[in-house]
């Protein structure tokens, strides 16, 4: 009896030791390759130690994302079993069937999306749009916004010339026009025996550089896509005077106050040149900043933050992604265990201050957030007026016809801005029609 | 029976095979041998191009398998020839493979016809000459931007060196006016040693009794290299011209390293264009259509010349 016993304790310890075995999975996660990435590896490494589950990681670099990504999700690839994806794609992750919908998930889990900021949420979660069906959990928000050398700013000589010549103090921009107006001072300038330039910003014509970049103009000046939401009905919003000056404007910048031989430049080339001391201000994404801000050169003292300025209103490019899971894996449960960890509030507390952006309200309205980090006000601000670009499943398409059109007229110089937007209605109007929404 | 090699293999095969082979026939054999590249052959080549031939007729979309493929005639056919964007990367590509023709055919034969001299360092700097095509098109790519680069770029100073400009007052890469000889400037120091390989074997193998003959008929050394080295060299010369156009007709890493089909869509030439449409858009049927009319570009051209070739062979 008693070797009976013994035997069936062996036998129910074995089928307790094979049953964990095999719910342990090794997940991958897939994303772009830069700061926030790290930071999500560091913080993963607690999933592993409370879910038994390992994780590996797949980062691409940022030029090559998309392209490999989507290739991915469109073969139906088993590579990653999360994606944390761009806000574009989750038309076309949801319509072809490549994500997961999480609302039965996040009802079962106890999940509420009204827990994270209502702008990235409807940015990286739903679709169709302004619907309830979730297809990602709010990852990283982030939006483009700009830093600038605090270190000159003060400098009483620079600050005298910028008197003179302007009639004002120099100080952070309050509008688009001042901020031109800054970058234009700063443009050819000497800085202890080193020409300096203005401002670096987005020109890249392959991926979505341009794009980001125009747009960070545009939005403020009232940019619509549509005349009215839904309806693909582009003419007078996409071309309108407001359009037409924020594009000339944008032209402005980069023909008079960007460095020499800016003409295809994004995110890495926009952060050379900050911490290269060849620009006085860059544009780029608040996910960035707590690395600049580390940056022994330029960084800590010599660094300051602003989000994009106004001009008739106020607007910001988003950036950012929502984390999803993909259909065609093998480990959806112990993806999903990943999520349902991830949007516990306390994870997210220490994915901000691992340098990740939360966008959980827990994080974002605590009374410390603000005077957490030199930038995390400027992030708040900056998310309150987000802008995102058309997230429909042609997103790609409609993404590359900009690409074309702004980089014809800003880098190109052929044509004019109403024609460049022309043409790009022109485009967006024959991509809908095809797609039968026209 | 002799011990050669075939004896020794044929002694070396297993009796059941050597009794297969031997009842089969020499048309059998002859299959078995030929079979399977005709099957690589097949699926590798001929059913790709048929199934992009049968998609060019459709609104086939890669990433969007749920959707119905529809049939839609010859429309992709007309959207592409009546589209201004192809015809411009059309004539972005005529661009480049022209100019880059012309001048690697007259540098590399030039070059050449120095190297063929004797000299001393002969072989030396032929192994100079010939070192930028063993780099890959990426890295020469990526370095080139650098020298590109107006701020702190080699070739800027070189060019402001001789002309006294500054270097920063012009953009190789970012002017709409430079940036199409940009890419033709790289393709050529990358592969006129190529082409100058090929014009110095033409060279050496024209046997010197010719010469000799042409020295006792007193002709001119001018006569004698329109006479003499220009025909003979000519076949190896159009061959050169044959390879680097093709190769260059679908020219794809070189500029999207160094200029990405912009500024603007000044470079984007076709295979640029192309993969936009295919990977980028996932207008599969769309991009098959274009790939099918590159095709049959390519092949026509490349058939023509290569009949002029047979004739120039034949002279």
């Amino acid at each position: 009896m008693k070797n009976l016993k013994l035997a069936s304790a062996s036998v129910l310890c074995m089928a307790a030791a094979s049953a964990g075995s095999a719910t342990a999975e090794d997940l991958t996660l897939c994303w772009a390759a830069w700061d926030p990435a790290n930071a999500l590896v560091e913080l993963s490494k607690e999933f592993e130690a409370q879910s038994g589950h390992t994780m590996s990681f797949e980062f691409i670099p940022w030029p090559n994302f998309a392209d490999r990504m989507l290739n991915e999700l469109n073969s139906g690839g088993k590579l990653c079993d999360l994606l944390i994806g761009d806000s574009q794609w989750i038309g076309g992750g949801a319509e072809n069937g490549h994500y997961v919908k999480l609302n039965d998930f996040f009802d079962a889990e106890g999940i509420s999306m009204g827990d994270f900021a209502d702008a990235t949420v409807y940015a990286y979660s739903t679709w169709p749009k302004g619907s309830e069906n979730y297809y990602a959990l709010p990852a990283m928000g982030d939006a483009n916004g700009w830093f600038y050398r605090k270190d000159w700013f003060a400098r009483e000589d620079i600050r005298t010339a910028f008197q003179e010549a302007t009639g004002r103090e120099l100080a952070e921009p309050k509008t688009q026009k001042e901020m031109l107006e800054i970058a234009q001072f700063f443009q050819g300038r000497e800085i202890d025996g080193q020409t300096v330039y203005g401002a670096a910003i987005f020109t890249e014509r392959g991926s979505e550089g341009i794009t980001m970049g125009v747009t960070s103009a545009l939005y403020p000046w009232g940019f619509k896509y549509e005349n009215t939401p839904g309806s693909y009905d582009m003419e007078g919003a996409v071309n309108s005077p407001e359009a037409v000056e924020a594009l000339e404007f944008y032209k402005e910048f980069y023909e008079t106050a960007t460095p020499p031989g800016y003409t295809n430049s994004y995110m890495g080339e926009s952060l050379d040149a900050f911490k290269s001391g060849q620009v006085a201000m860059a544009m780029n994404w608040f996910a960035f900043f707590p690395g600049l801000y580390a940056d022994p050169d330029t960084g800590g003292d010599k660094i300051d933050f602003f989000v994009n300025p106004p001009q008739n209103q106020e607007g910001s490019t988003l950036g950012g992604q929502g984390i999803s899971v993909v259909a065609y894996s093998d480990k959806q449960d112990a993806a999903l265990e990943y999520i349902k960890w991830f949007a516990d509030p306390e994870v997210q507390q220490k994915w901000w201050d691992l340098g990740g952006y939360s966008a959980h309200k827990a994080v974002l309205e605590s009374p410390t957030f603000k005077d957490s980090a030199p930038f995390a006000g400027d992030f708040l601000d900056a998310m309150g007026a987000v802008q995102d670009f058309w997230q429909e499943p042609v997103y790609a398409e409609l993404l590359l016809a900009m690409q074309k059109r702004m980089h014809d007229y800003v880098v190109a110089d052929q044509g004019t801005a109403k024609e460049a937007l022309d043409k790009l209605i022109e485009d967006w109007t024959e991509v809908f029609e095809d797609e039968g929404k026209l | 029976m002799s011990d050669t090699p075939l004896t020794k293999a044929a002694e070396a095969t297993p009796p059941t095979v050597a009794r297969k082979i031997r009842g089969l026939s020499d048309r059998a054999i002859a299959w078995i041998f030929v079979g399977p590249t005709i099957f690589l052959l097949l699926a590798i080549n001929i059913f790709p191009l048929i199934w992009t031939i049968n998609l060019s007729f459709t609104n086939y979309r890669a990433n969007r398998t749920n959707r119905a493929v529809e049939y839609i005639g010859t429309r992709n056919y007309e959207r592409i020839l009546n589209d201004s964007d192809i015809w411009l990367s059309m004539q972005a590509t005529a661009h480049f493979l022209i100019w880059t023709i012309i001048f690697q055919v007259l540098i590399g034969f030039t070059l050449a016809w120095l190297i063929n001299r004797k000299f001393k360092g002969n072989d030396l700097w032929t192994t100079i000459i010939v070192l930028p095509m063993m780099l890959s098109p990426a890295v020469v790519g990526n370095f080139w931007t650098f020298l590109y680069q107006p701020q702190i770029g080699l070739f800027n100073y070189v060019i402001a060196f001789f002309t006294g400009a500054d270097p920063s007052s012009f953009q190789m890469l970012g002017s709409v006016d430079l940036a199409p000889w940009s890419i033709v400037i790289v393709d050529t120091w990358m592969w006129t040693p190529f082409v100058m390989l090929i014009c110095l074997a033409g060279l050496r193998s024209i046997p010197d009794y010719i010469y000799e003959a042409a020295e006792v008929d007193r002709a001119s050394k001018l006569r004698q290299f329109f006479t003499i080295t220009i025909p003979m060299v000519l076949p190896f010369l159009m061959l050169a011209v044959l390879f680097r156009g093709i190769e260059n007709f679908k020219m794809f890493d070189l500029v999207v390293q160094l200029t990405g089909g912009g500024p603007g869509s000044t470079t984007e030439v076709a295979s640029i264009n192309l993969k936009r449409e295919a990977f980028e858009k996932w207008r599969t049927g769309y991009a098959s259509a274009f790939a099918i009319i590159l095709f049959v570009t390519v092949f026509g051209l490349a058939s023509i010349y290569v009949k002029a070739l047979n004739k120039v062979k034949e002279r």
